[in-house]
């Protein structure tokens, strides 16, 4: 079952590229049937988790140390559920939006073959195929950024390529050291013989090389020069699957699986990324008052909250993990909701600067509401899903006697809350510039995907629901802190 | 004599001409010889479908760029690539009749050292063989595009 999430995708982008030029209609169906089918796939993938536990997949049946496997666990199953649901959505959107660029079939082409990639990162047992599948979706995410082919965007994607490059050469460099060092590429196998010779100074180097790498990927503060250029420059639909899933999927889910999972959960390396994490939360945050392009601020800020979730999930508590991947999925919805908006207000009026805008709440109604839910929301405003996880993270930080970075969240969330009241009040509030007089609402499949997105973040304080609870979240974080006990459920059938 | 010739006279000299006709269709073959080989001996599809875009970029070197594109022409490049890929898909996937994905399902795979020996792997060789010369060719084709278009602003 684990290779349909490689087959449905990767045999979606072919299709298109084949028959997507003829007929957009084609191009239409395959895209919305084939993220469609990877969300049911998902929610299976869940069920069956929650059901029997781990599931490997040896491809072409050869067993785990020696072969490929594809590793289904809590952690897996629900970073797919949040990455084919915000595919899903996206692709919906992508219907109308994308109406206004040529040759769209190669729009949909790169979102599956990304999609494809980020599928196989959090499904990959060995730790090369993660790399893999990390540069499809990187190289096809490259191509997105550039997709309108004008200066501005040529030149975020060209930044975005060589920083990209870096990174990966980097992740490459530790794979190879690793792999010197163990002499196997499965990170079930790597992770026991690594506990049978001891972390010493060469998984030291590897860590860093990691953490550089990685943490590029996912964009944390000394890293984060291409993040602000390449998301304000791409098509916003792009925009929200970067920020929403990528930056998550190939940069904090695996950092996260290599070292609580790999290496084992070690002081100097939490600390590490608790200080990064702490740095990326003001940073992002500060940096994002003063930008006067929309995207640009959001961009700034897809930083500032990547930024908590990594303080912590370095926690490495339960109260910890649990309030960091709850961010995550809460970030993933919310911030796509609000590029969806900027794409939106975009879409009507054609520019993002801040400053030209004002009264457009009266224009664009739908618009309007689901980007104030999506604001109150990630400034932590009480019903929403943004303040549950922020509180869970302030708590976590109290409980494990961190009251300095318990400080520095709520000091980003009261200046998130500043900048995103910046937003609202410059957008939608106000007199209207009397060139904006004839803009009308987004079509249907636009407001359509807001909308959907709007009504989780209201809902997303129901996942606290003890029994909704258990079933999506606990598994994961039961993943993360059995540790490198990992290599034992995985090898399991083997050892 | 000369003045015959002279709307002809795309591409390189005669001689360069003379001796792509003469070896395009060796280099074509023996692309296709380290593609089926590519489970005996070294190469496989990636290294043969090397070979076999080379062959097609010699033609558009030395005959100039319409003649190698009504060879093959850009649209169908694209198909093709995408056929490639699917083919390695559909093989691949057909190795649930073995029972796992990407399985060499054959019964029987043959004497070992001879041609019919591997199963499905020389099948996943040509699928790749197929992408690679025309992902190669079109790369080609779109620096060779991108060349002229700035060349006419």
């Amino acid at each position: 079952m684990l290779v349909l999430f490689f087959i449905i995708s990767l045999a979606a982008a072919f299709l298109i590229a084949m028959f997507g030029r003829k007929s957009k209609l084609f191009c239409h169906l395959t895209s919305i049937l084939a993220t469609l089918s990877l969300f049911l796939l998902s929610l299976y993938a869940l069920y069956l988790v929650n059901k029997s536990g781990v599931i490997v997949y040896n491809i072409g049946g050869w067993i785990p140390p020696l072969g490929i496997c594809l590793v289904l666990d809590g952690f897996s199953a629900f970073m797919l559920l949040v990455l084919n649901f915000i595919s899903f959505i996206v692709a919906i959107y992508a219907l109308a939006y994308m109406e206004k660029y040529t040759d769209k079939y190669r729009f949909y082409c790169l979102f599956m073959c990304m999609i494809t990639g980020m599928n196989g990162v959090i499904l990959a047992g060995d730790i090369f195929n993660l790399f893999v599948c990390l540069e499809i979706a990187s190289v096809a995410s490259y191509a997105l950024v550039a997709f309108g082919t004008e200066a501005e965007e040529l030149e975020a994607a060209f930044k975005y390529i060589v920083m990209g490059a870096i990174a990966a050469s980097f992740i490459l460099l530790g794979i190879g050291l690793l792999y010197a060092y163990t002499s196997t590429l499965n990170m079930a196998d790597i992770s026991l013989a690594i506990a049978h010779k001891g972390f010493n100074t060469v998984i030291l180097l590897v860590s860093v090389l990691f953490i550089a790498g990685f943490g590029t990927k996912s964009a944390l503060v000394p890293f984060h020069g291409w993040l602000p250029d390449a998301h304000s420059s791409a098509p916003a639909a792009v925009s929200a699957m970067l920020s929403g899933v990528l930056i998550k999927v190939l940069g904090i889910y695996s950092l996260v699986r290599i070292f609580f999972n790999i290496f084992g959960v070690n002081q100097i390396i939490l600390m590490i990324l608790a200080i990064l994490g702490a740095i990326s939360i003001l940073v992002g945050a500060i940096l994002a008052i003063g930008q006067w392009d929309l995207k640009r601020l959001l961009a700034y800020s897809s930083i500032s909250q990547i930024g908590y979730v990594i303080l912590s999930l370095s926690l490495a508590t339960p109260l910890g993990i649990l309030g960091g991947l709850f961010h995550l999925f809460n970030h993933s919805v919310f911030k796509s909701l609000l590029f969806l908006n900027s794409g939106a207000i975009e879409y009507a009026t054609g520019c993002r600067n801040l400053k030209e805008m004002g009264g457009l709440k009266e224009k664009m109604p739908i618009t309007a509401n689901t980007s104030w839910i999506a604001s109150l929301s990630i400034s932590g405003i009480p019903p929403f899903s943004g303040f549950w996880s922020k509180l869970l993270i302030i708590i976590a930080c109290v409980q494990a006697n961190r009251i300095g970075l318990a400080l520095i969240a709520v000091a980003g969330s009261i200046i998130t809350l500043a900048y995103f009241m910046k937003v609202q009040k410059v957008i939608f509030y106000g007199k209207l510039n009397p060139a904006f007089d004839k803009i009308k609402e987004v079509p249907v499949s636009m407001r359509l995907a807001m909308i959907v997105l709007a009504v989780l973040c209201l809902l997303g304080g129901i996942l606290f629901i003890p029994r909704i609870l258990v079933y999506f979240l606990k598994p994961a974080v039961s993943v993360l802190l059995l540790g490198t006990n990992y290599a034992f459920t995985v090898l399991g059938g083997v050892l | 004599m000369v003045d015959s010739n002279k709307k002809e006279e795309i591409g390189m000299s005669f001689m360069v001409k003379t001796v792509t006709r003469l070896t395009a269709v060796v280099i074509l073959l023996f692309g296709i010889y380290i593609v089926l080989h590519g489970h005996i001996s070294p190469g496989g599809g990636f290294a043969g479908g090397l070979i076999i875009a080379l062959s097609f970029v010699q033609v558009m070197i030395a005959f100039g760029k319409d003649i190698a594109l009504r060879k093959l022409s850009e649209a169908k490049a694209a198909v093709l690539e995408s056929v490639g890929g699917l083919l390695f898909l559909t093989i691949a996937a057909l190795g649930f009749l073995g029972g796992h994905f990407l399985i060499n399902f054959f019964a029987s795979k043959g004497r070992p050292f001879t041609l019919f020996s591997a199963g499905t792997i020389p099948f996943y060789n040509i699928a790749i063989a197929i992408k690679v010369a025309v992902g190669l060719f079109s790369i080609f084709i779109v620096l060779v595009i991108l060349k002229r278009a700035k060349k006419e602003e």
